[in-house]
């Protein structure tokens, strides 16, 4: 027998899928309590190494050595035998049953009486012991997300899993659910649990890895670099192959007229409770101006208003002076929303699959979806087809859009390349006004870096972009001006400022009340 | 070193493991081919039945085939019970493309029938107008009253929301007894349930009208009928994939979110899909009777709205697929018949159904066969 001093081991794993090489003799272990990273662009194999770990897939070569020995896994059952447990970034949990339940779901015990109040405090315990604090006895569909996903680490604690594998666990957490994640990350790896963390969030595997280990197209480019040794721009060199710009240059430009003007704006959300409560803001021509706030605090819902797609109660949008939407404004949706998509504003949804694209049809159909109306896509009733598709083309090399062909269904696109169709689109029409939504969420370095470049592009032609983000680091960067928004109600608006400061703001105290001076006043 | 196997190891497993992957792309043959492939296992399954209830497969087969396209007769039936089919299918496929699900195709092939007699019966022209003026009168009754019987759900869905699927289902039991109340009273005749025959200036000339210059054409009893489900599907299909309107209907059809970002106007589109679909439906309604039955009666369709269902499905909801699918169905209808009246016929047409639709899995999947290497 080895020496016992890995957890886990993969020796020379290699998969291949039709066409791709997904991974290539991949080396990877993991250390008795530690958090070890796998850091990766999308598709450059993370997903496919821990499923081979978990018994999903089998790999074409290699081996696996748990403990010191070498072991061969068909099902993620063999793998929690094994005591590697992994939280995949969707849930499998049933909505309708209880964290208690859901746990138990599946095992040999309890067999017919649950004794359900016996086994909550067996879980109650277990959450305790590694700072997971969730109500074992209420049902899943009312636990937030950060919850449900505690739930999913009880469930592989619950199990035995030494090893615990989360797939890109913050993608679908609130900021500060992932600050409570990673507490509850560092008391596993101190009570002796070994943690894989994969994601593709720099910041974030600085953090909270101690070591890292990073995949580019299939192929390890650093194996288990210590944290306290590397830097985020040697991590985003290691996972693109290139020097990624993280500041990139910004011009001196002197913002121009005023192009939207929002006045005294209130809404309500989709539960019909005031979403918006009196917003008032301008961006200017050649100006970014960023949205700085906590999602959900009426960002979502201003961007709607702006573009729309949502009525608002009191108050009015002007777009170049001219009033586009106000009160009690009795046309229908669908007029005002093309009225504003005429007047030159650009929308970036915050959804990408949701409603910034149509999943079945084909990368041309999304490229024109903005542009069918008006010639010369459109030729009377008709739709100019060929015209269509050598737009579609231009816009694929133009924007670096990687499909199969034009007539792909955007569904087979990765994230980013759907970004990118967005942007492409958006960006064609030359947009007076542009409101992006977290355009570069969700998205590999590479391609983040990609967007930004974009949105400064805009700038620089005298776009007026209003700019809303949830990272902070982004919005600073980016913008020549902020709003900081918090319960639908602007605190105030700052040119430069500390973090410290914003943070205050976004938690609800007003500009006027700080007593230190930052920026200007409106 | 040993190699630790968990217990579930030493359980015999199969040498092969079968795995379905999704496929990233779909080459332009494939469906084509697999549905080819689907229709040839169904047979094959269906020969099988045919030999448990004492039959020869191979001849009952080439027997079904003669009788519906054996020789220019029955080519000719199977093309006539093809005709309401390809335009029912039409109107199906149009709705569906825009996810609007019509059951009521079947009501609004009745209230097209009814539009159309009326015409006749009422009767708004007189019976000796000639052809030229009758025909186009019925045409344009027969899609304005399938269009009526589809602008109610229609508004409905698009104004209050209300369920088409529920909506267009229970129009379906008005329209027939709508249809049941002129027959069985205002246009009875003679106290049976049938109005009195039409005039001929109100039948779509059919081929055997022209025996007297083609003699082939003896007996033949396809009619005009078909020339205007072959124009609809052309004009549907241009429509979907060519037009603006075509475009909105496909994408409020994918994703309706996305719909509205673009500006599209989903209440209007509903309605005018609705009523579009309900017209084409009416359309076969018109050409049924006015092509085949003469008169207007209760048993005119034997379900050919809920089959317009099915057709639209396997022509994968594409307006020119729509007119081959309804071909097969209207040979399966005519040649299940000489084999016997309901039974196995209709077992077949459910393993077609059936093989057809579960073919859709190798359309977007790809097969993997695994081998397990043998362990000692």
């Amino acid at each position: 027998m080895v020496v016992e001093s890995h957890a886990v081991e993969m020796r020379g794993v290699t998969k291949r899928f039709p066409g791709v090489l997904a991974n290539d003799a991949v080396d990877f272990d993991l250390r008795q309590g530690e958090v070890h990273a796998l850091l990766g662009e999308n598709g450059a194999g993370k997903s496919t190494l821990v499923n081979i770990l978990t018994g999903l897939y089998r790999p074409d070569s290699g081996a696996i050595l748990v403990r010191g020995t070498p072991v061969s896994f068909h099902s993620p059952r063999d793998a929690i035998r094994h005591g590697i447990g992994m939280v995949h970034q969707h849930f499998m949990l049933v909505p309708t049953q209880t964290a208690t339940e859901n746990i138990l779901l599946g095992l040999s015990e309890p067999r017919f009486w649950m004794a359900l109040s016996r086994y909550n405090q067996v879980i109650a315990d277990l959450g305790e012991q590694f700072g997971l604090t969730v109500d074992p006895g209420v049902k899943i569909w009312q636990l937030s997300v950060g919850e449900q996903q505690r739930v999913e680490i009880l469930k592989m604690l619950y199990r035995g899993a030494q090893v615990l594998i989360l797939d890109e666990p913050t993608a679908v957490l609130a900021p500060q659910e992932v600050e409570e994640l990673f507490k509850t990350v560092r008391s596993m790896a101190q009570g002796g649990k070994s943690v894989v963390f994969i994601s593709h969030k720099l910041h974030e595997v600085l953090s909270i890895a101690d070591r890292i280990t990073v995949l580019r197209k299939g192929k390890v480019t650093a194996s288990g670099l210590n944290t306290a040794g590397t830097s985020k721009a040697e991590l985003a060199r290691l996972m693109v192959g290139r020097e990624v710009l993280f500041h990139l240059e910004k011009k001196q430009r002197t913002p121009g007229d005023v192009v939207l003007s929002v006045e005294g704006v209130q809404a309500l959300n989709d539960k019909g409770l005031p979403a918006l409560r009196g917003v008032s803001l301008t961006v200017r021509s050649g100006e970014i101006v960023g949205l700085v706030g906590v999602a959900g605090n009426g960002q979502a819902e201003l961007a709607e208003v702006i573009t729309g797609l949502r009525r608002l109660t009191s108050g009015s949008i002007r777009l170049h002076g001219e009033v586009v939407v106000q009160e009690r404004e009795t046309r229908r949706d669908d007029f005002l929303v093309r009225r504003i998509i005429d007047s030159g504003v650009a929308h970036i949804p915050e959804d990408r699959t949701h409603v910034g694209t149509a999943p079945n049809l084909s990368v041309t159909d999304n490229l024109i979806m903005k542009a069918y109306r008006q010639p010369p896509v459109s030729h009377g009733w008709s739709i100019n087809a060929s015209v269509a598709r050598s737009r579609a083309e231009s816009l694929r090399s133009e924007y670096d859009i990687m499909t199969p062909s034009v007539e792909t269904p955007v569904r087979h696109l990765s994230g980013g390349n759907l970004q990118r169709v967005i942007l492409a689109r958006e960006i064609s029409a030359r947009p007076r006004l542009m409101v992006a939504m977290q355009p570069a969420r969700g998205l590999d370095v590479g391609a983040i870096e990609g967007v930004r470049r974009l949105l400064l592009e805009q700038r620089e032609e005298g776009a007026a972009i209003l700019l809303v983000s949830e990272e902070l680091e982004e919005l600073m960067e980016l913008s020549d001006r902020m709003y900081v928004l918090y319960a639908g109600e602007v605190m105030g608006e700052v040119r430069q400022a500390d973090a410290a400061t914003i943070g205050l703001m976004m938690t609800g105290t007003r500009l006027a009340d700080l007593s230190v001076s930052v920026g200007t006043k409106p | 070193m040993t190699v630790v196997e968990a217990p579930a190891e030493r359980r015999w497993r199969w040498p092969i493991e079968i795995r379905l992957e999704p496929r990233l792309s779909q080459p332009a043959w494939l469906g084509f081919g697999v549905s080819l492939g689907a229709v040839a296992l169904a047979l094959v399954l269906g020969g099988v039945v045919l030999k448990l209830v004492g039959g020869d497969p191979v001849r009952a087969y080439l027997y079904m085939i003669r009788a519906s396209f054996g020789n220019l007769g029955v080519i000719s039936d199977t093309i006539t019970k093809a005709t309401p089919l390809i335009l029912v299918g039409l109107a199906c496929a149009l709705a569906f493309r825009m996810r609007l699900w019509n059951i009521g195709a079947e009501g609004q092939f009745f209230a097209g029938a009814f539009g159309a007699s009326a015409v006749v019966l009422t009767p708004l022209l007189a019976p000796e107008t000639p052809s030229i003026w009758m025909i186009p009168a019925m045409i344009l009754a027969g899609f304005v009253a399938g269009a009526l019987w589809g602008f109610l759900p229609g508004f409905l869905k698009a104004r209050y929301n209300v369920n088409e699927i529920i909506s267009t289902l229970m129009m379906n039991y008005i329209a027939v007894a709508w249809n049941n109340f002129f027959i069985f009273a205002v246009w009875t005749e003679g106290g049976f349930q049938m109005s009195r025959v039409f005039p001929k200036t109100a039948w779509l000339p059919r081929l055997a009208d022209y025996a007297k210059e083609i003699r082939e054409f003896r007996g033949l009893t396809a009619h005009l009928g078909l020339v205007i489900g072959l124009l609809a599907a052309v004009i549907v299909w241009w429509v979907l994939f060519r037009s603006k309107w075509g475009y909105e209907i496909r994408l409020i059809g994918d994703n309706p979110k996305a719909a509205r970002y673009a500006g599209v106007n989903i209440v209007r589109n509903t309605v005018l899909v609705m009523m579009l679909s309900g017209g084409l439906a009416g359309l076969a309604g018109m050409s049924e009777i006015s092509g085949v039955v003469h008169r207007l009666q209760g048993a005119i369709s034997p379900g050919y709205g809920f089959t317009g269902i099915i057709i639209a499905w396997l022509a994968k909801l594409n307006p020119l697929a729509v007119i081959p699918v309804s071909v097969l169905f209207g040979a399966l209808i005519l040649a299940g018949r000489e084999i016997q009246p309901s039974g196995v016929p209709k077992m077949i047409q459910g393993i077609v159904l059936v093989c057809l639709i579960a073919s859709e899995l190798m359309i977007r999947n790809r097969i993997r066969f695994i081998f397990r290497p043998v362990r000692s």
